[in-house]
């Protein structure tokens, strides 16, 4: 599975070779330092451990000075593991860059939504609310939310005011656009969970579609 | 804006996109694909508003096209616009020529011209 993680900086537009112009989303991917490799005979299941974003020095622990140090690694803010089927082909201290990336049509992208805050029922699941004006009073409310004395609680799961985004969110299958290795820039075709500045996951797509 | 966003939009940018301005009269050549074959249609009228900025910079021309008005719009730096012939420059009093929906007949394809403009302050 390759795995980098990214700055999400923000969303424009691109012309592509055949001249349609598509909304992309530019996103910094790594480069990831490989901080740590897992095997089957050393910790029992396989992965590597990516780090991505500077960290100073200063504000670097003692312990987590000792896990870079091993690898031969500056210290990064950021830190993700990411498991592999077959023992992972890096070696500790490697460096991924976003041309990993090069010559594949789609990508995952995990991030972390805008929080909404608590929200009601219309904007958190998209209820149609009851009609403004005619003599009603129920304008934004969710209504009925069960039956009667049977079953006599409200069903589990039931959809109710609350708060709304900051969960991690996959949007899978996003083309991508434009690749960029020497500014370390992705750029895929849409838009992406998160607000501008914040850390995303780029991922090899998961699902692939059969070619025709 | 991010500043590294920018510099993708750059090398997309076209340089000469100030050679009009809303209430010229112009010449849009636009290439149009048909199957394999490529050809260049023209679509002439006037510059009636200028919007956005960078890569999302739109233009909207405006015409009388058998007594029925058509608008369309452009956007000024897609690589399917050959080119944009100024035929008329004139002046305008407005950013946006929008009054010119309003009207009909000739009036509607009427805006003060450069040289009227000039000849009044000689």
């Amino acid at each position: 599975m390759k795995q980098l993680i990214g700055k999400k900086l923000g969303m424009t537009q691109v012309y592509t070779a055949d001249n349609v112009l598509v909304p992309v989303t530019v996103i910094e991917a790594g480069p990831c330092s490989v901080v740590q490799v897992k095997t089957q005979e050393s910790d029992g299941y396989n992965a590597y451990q990516i780090g991505f974003g500077a960290k100073k020095e200063k504000r670097t622990s003692k312990a987590a000075k000792g896990h870079f140090g091993k690898a031969g690694v500056v210290p990064t803010r950021l830190l993700k593991e990411v498991r592999t089927k077959e023992a992972p082909g890096h070696n500790s201290g490697d460096e991924l860059t976003v041309s990993i990336f090069e010559g594949d049509a789609k990508v995952d992208i995990i991030g972390v939504t805008k929080g909404k805050g608590f929200q009601g029922v219309m904007k958190r699941y998209d209820f149609q609310g009851q009609p403004a004006s005619h003599g009603h009073m129920m304008h934004r409310r969710p209504g009925s939310i069960g039956m009667r004395q049977f079953p006599g609680h409200v069903q589990p799961g039931k959809k109710m005011p609350g708060h709304m985004g900051d969960v991690r969110r996959t949007v899978q299958n996003l083309e991508v656009v434009r690749i960029v290795p020497e500014k370390n820039l992705i750029l895929v075709k849409g838009s992406v969970p998160g607000a501008n500045g914040t850390s995303v996951i780029v991922r090899g797509s998961v699902k692939k579609r059969k070619s025709a | 804006m991010n500043p590294i966003i920018n510099e993708i939009t750059k090398e997309q940018l076209k340089d000469d996109r100030n050679h009009f301005k809303v209430g010229d009269g112009v010449r849009v050549h636009t290439r149009v694909r048909e199957g394999n074959k490529e050809r260049i249609q023209v679509f002439a009228g006037i510059v009636i508003a200028r919007k956005g900025e960078g890569i999302h910079e739109t233009f909207t021309v405006r015409r009388i096209s058998f007594g029925e008005g058509v608008e369309r719009v452009f956007p000024v730096h897609s690589p399917n616009i050959e080119k944009v012939e100024v035929d008329r420059e004139s002046v305008t009093m407005r950013a946006r020529m929008y009054y010119l929906r309003d009207r009909v007949g000739k009036a509607a394809s009427k805006v003060k011209e450069k040289r009227i403009f000039e000849a009044l302050h000689h």
